[in-house]
């Protein structure tokens, strides 16, 4: 038969070229934005905005020419979606500090993002396989826990607005909370796809759930303590929550076990409760999420409920359509710059932009765990899924508090707020994510049929 | 693993839904709460964010906002001539705004309802909203000469002049009074201590005592005695005689109501015109007590006491007091007791007479126009009570009137030219200071264009007579009248 053989595997497309438009989109929408701020603040377009966007786009076709050399088949929406929530926080913190905003600045944030997208590059160049994390287990998980407690070291830790979560070198300082997050999930993953046969089928079951065997309970308790020591002794409600939450998300995913679950919020929830009767700052924390239009949160001067107030009236003030960029008054509302930047971009783009934004979110967490689905071994799997879970979670955690949906806790929102750690680190947890996409959507190899007996694998 | 990773996903999505359902419920929803919270400082940019409407007045700006360069406050507003316009444009502080500004807030600032279909224009062509522009009935003139003659008096008083035609406002005048320039700049921390200094002065600067303040009447009441006793008889007139002892007993008391400074009225049998040219009071208490508290306070009201009126600001409510027995009734009527007016209540019964016994309803707002000039509203005068006096009674009075200014205690009153009627008064206060002097007036008598109302607080220190009104408050009412009638 002349007929060419249909083969059997569906090619999966590379889709570099549609990548290359959107990312061209992505950074006209944030060239745009600024202009925008341009004109309603000065009049006019502003002299940086070539600068500001030409560097961007450089940056981003840097970042696409290394994902399309040594990432081919990685996901094309990723690079595209963190880059346009990057340049709007971008646009938004340019337009703080010419409202102006003390302590905004739009130079340091261009310069950590480009430091971000080296990292992005070096990364895909430097881990050519992401499985090769998994022979260091042990070891991202000692690095994490390092990185985790280095604040509490004298002399190299720095307590920033009642927060011990920074560790500084004279003016420098960074939150190794951020990093530890992406050490975690390298550790959480290895481990649990060492232990998940154990975890998942040994145990009694109890009434309607499986229980665990005590000794496999350690980890747990261990992770658990971790999380607790994190809360009390950094005073860090944010990062002990993502992290606890994100091993227990990964230990279901690894285990099937309902259990894991309702056994960690049963943890964390009694050791938040023990923490909030011990602690006044995380009793505060309750007491402003549930009625922070009371006068008496309201006036307090710490741990009161001005700061989510002001947030919310800067909400209130965009209303559906937003006052437009560089309208409203963003800068009354205190760290618009960093926590609260989701409320800055809420006054200014309104409902709109911000449903917009956390669809950004979304599509990109979507992107992450359709990575994880797609991936063909289970370390990968746990891997793309905690580290997209974890990234849902952060969005949930940091929106969901400064729009009072659940007890503020102070983490950043990733991508936009101002700070360069965290930048930093989520660049990298891109990388990890689009390295683990393009082990997952590249073909298998396919066996060359009409050689005998004889199979050739060709890539 | 899928099975996990599967139900992760739906708790993400979960996630997102729960966040975005909370924005629009607080971006949608809630926002106008928010928007609205006096804590929210961003109302206070607002206000400075739109170019508010001008308050005009023959021809003159009163108050106008003027582009600024910074970002956060792009317009400041300024006042010409504030001081002498002080209570009547009022004052736009960083929270709250005063008379005029206060009152037509909604059209100066655009935020009216009048104002949609040009909102709505502007949205389209990309021009920014501006505010409508309130023009005022104030004759700057009459304005000015009545604040410059109160001033020279040195005292603390009010004028305010109307059209007895219309009730067009021509000048209200109160003094002390204050800049409210200094009221209505950007900076909270100037604005609000100036305000709390302005505040706690004890002689009231920010006080507009035209339509805010109640005095003691004193004789200028006798006018609404007389209204009474001339409409309850039609035969009555100016010559009717009337008894006007030295003193008059007051029944059921051991006290006689003296006239001022103990002085005989005439020879104790005088005309009506005689009683009011001297402001006798024995007459005119007898009268009140002949006709009964009843129909004195009716007369009084049809005049327009206890009819809410705003010019748009609200005016105080005047009172002709509670009905004790004969002798307070006595003292009523000749304008003591806690018979209380405001100088606006004073100067709508000389208006009311003006103008045949029809009372019009005193307006300040002349016309209103949207930024490119286009009337949005324009002041319909409006009767606020007919036949307050017959036509007969109005003729009556007008010409006793006129004749206290040419015979009696007004001579300080008369405009060369022009026939003025009026009537003085010096109204005791309770505390022992020195007595108020009041004078109401219209000119000319025969076809009258202006009505006013004049007192000086504590004005009637160092005069021995009855013409006291007519020593300090007449020639006050004069300026006025000759800047109005242009003489």
């Amino acid at each position: 038969m002349s007929e060419v053989a249909v083969s059997p595997v569906p090619m999966p497309a590379k889709r570099r070229g549609a990548q290359l438009i959107m990312l061209a989109l992505a950074v006209l929408i944030v060239m745009g934005a600024y202009a925008n701020v341009g004109l309603a603040i000065d009049g006019q377009v502003p002299a940086g905005m070539l600068t500001y966007g030409l560097s961007l786009g450089g940056l981003m076709l840097a970042a696409y020419l290394v994902l399309a050399k040594f990432a081919p088949w990685a996901d094309p929406l990723i690079l595209p979606l963190v880059t346009l929530v990057n340049g709007i926080g971008l646009v938004v913190i340019y337009r703080l500090e010419s409202a102006p905003m003390k302590g905004a600045s739009a130079t340091n944030q261009i310069i950590m993002t480009g430091i971000g997208v080296v990292l992005f590059a070096v990364t895909l160049l430097v881990l050519r396989d992401h499985r090769a994390l998994q022979r260091l287990t042990y070891t991202a998980g000692l690095v994490g826990v390092v990185l985790l407690i280095s604040p509490l070291v004298p002399g190299l830790g720095k307590e920033i607005n009642g927060a011990r979560i920074w560790i500084g070198f004279g003016s420098a300082t960074i939150q190794p909370a951020e990093f530890a997050k992406i050490a975690l999930v390298v550790f959480f993953a290895g481990y649990l796809v060492a232990k998940r046969d154990v975890l998942a089928l040994a145990g009694r079951r109890l009434l309607f759930i499986d229980l665990p065997r005590a000794r496999d309970l350690g980890p747990v308790l261990i992770t658990w303590a971790v999380a607790i020591g994190v809360l009390v002794l950094q005073k860090d409600l944010g990062s002990s929550l993502l992290l606890f939450g994100g091993f227990v998300v990964m230990l279901y995913i690894a285990t099937q076990r309902t259990s894991w679950v309702l056994i960690g919020i049963l943890l964390f929830v009694g050791g938040a409760f023990l923490a909030g009767q011990l602690f006044s700052h995380v009793g505060d924390r309750f007491d402003v999420w549930l009625n922070p239009s009371s006068a008496e949160f309201y006036e307090r001067e710490f741990g009161g409920s001005y700061q989510i107030m002001q947030g919310l009236f800067g909400l209130g003030a965009g209303g559906i359509l937003g006052t437009g960029l560089g309208q409203g008054h963003p800068e009354l509302i205190p760290l618009a710059f960093s926590d609260f930047i989701f409320n800055a971009t809420g006054e200014e783009l309104g409902l709109t932009g911000l449903m917009a934004i956390l669809m950004i979110y979304a599509l990109i967490v979507q992107r992450g765990l359709r990575t994880s689905l797609a991936a063909r071994d289970p370390f990968s799997k746990l891997l793309a899924g905690g580290l997209s879970f974890i990234l849902a979670w952060q969005v949930f955690i940091i929106v969901g508090g400064v729009t009072n949906l659940i007890p503020l806790t102070g983490l950043v929102t990733p991508f936009m707020s101002q700070g360069g750690s965290a930048l930093l680190a989520n660049w990298i947890l891109i990388a990890l994510l689009v390295r683990t996409s393009d082990a997952a959507r590249r073909p298998p190899p396919q066996a060359i049929q009409n050689e005998g007996l004889t199979q050739v694998f060709q890539r | 693993m899928n099975g996990t990773l599967k139900r992760v996903a739906v708790a993400c999505l979960a996630m997102f839904a729960l966040l975005m359902i909370n924005v629009n419920f607080l971006q949608a929803v809630r926002a106008e709460e928010y928007r609205t919270d006096p804590r929210n400082t961003r109302n206070y940019y607002d206000r400075y964010a739109i170019e508010r409407g001008r308050i005009t007045a023959g021809g003159k700006v009163l108050a106008q906002s003027v582009e600024t360069k910074d970002s956060d406050f792009k317009f400041v507003r300024k006042y010409t001539d504030g001081k002498l316009y002080a209570h009547v444009t009022g004052y736009f502080s960083p929270e709250s705004e005063s008379a005029i500004e206060r009152s037509e807030n909604a059209l100066l600032d655009g935020s009216s309802a009048d104002l949609l279909l040009r909102r709505s224009i502007d949205l389209f062509t990309g021009e920014p909203t501006r505010g409508a522009s309130v023009d005022l009935t104030i004759n700057p003139k009459a304005q000015k000469a009545a604040y410059d003659a109160l001033r020279n008096s040195g005292k603390r008083g009010a004028v305010i002049a109307l059209d007895p035609k219309t009730g067009a406002i021509l000048a209200m005048v109160s003094l002390p009074t204050f800049d409210p320039a200094e009221l209505s700049g950007t900076d909270k921390g100037t604005v609000f201590k100036r305000y709390d200094e302005l505040d706690a002065d004890k002689s009231q600067p920010l006080l507009n005592r035209t339509i805010s303040q109640t005095y003691p009447p004193g004789s200028t009441f006798k006018v609404v005695t007389m209204a009474a006793y001339l409409e309850a008889d039609s035969s009555r007139g100016p010559q009717t005689t009337v008894a006007a002892p030295q003193r008059l007993p007051l029944p059921q008391t051991n006290i006689s109501l003296p006239n001022y400074g103990g002085a005989a009225c005439g020879s104790g049998q005088v005309t009506l015109v005689y009683a009011l040219e001297k402001s006798c009071n024995t007459p005119f208490a007898s009268m009140g007590m002949e006709l009964g508290f009843d129909a004195m306070k009716e007369q009084t009201e049809k005049f327009g006491m206890g009819t809410p009126v705003s010019v748009p600001m609200a005016a105080a409510q005047s009172d002709f007091g509670k009905d004790y027995d004969k002798a307070a009734l006595a003292m009523a009527s000749i304008g003591q007791r806690d018979n209380r007016m405001t100088p606006l209540q004073m100067a709508m019964i000389a208006a009311g007479i003006a103008n045949d016994g029809t009372v019009m309803k005193p307006y300040l707002v002349n016309k209103i126009t949207d930024a490119k000039g286009d009337a949005i509203e324009e002041a319909e005068p409006d009767e606020l009570k007919t036949d307050a006096v017959s036509s007969e009674t109005a003729a009556k009075l007008r010409e006793m009137m006129a004749s206290v200014v040419s015979n009696g205690t007004a001579n300080l009153a008369q405009v060369p030219g022009v026939q003025v009627a009026g009537k003085t008064g010096t109204a005791e206060t309770l505390d022992g200071a020195p007595p108020h002097a009041w004078f109401i007036s219209f000119a000319p008598a025969e076809d009258p264009k202006v009505a006013l109302a004049v007192i000086v607080e504590s004005g009637a220190a160092n005069v021995g007579a009855e013409a006291t009104g007519g020593h300090t408050a007449a020639p006050i009412a004069k300026a006025v009248l000759e800047a109005v009638l242009n003489k």
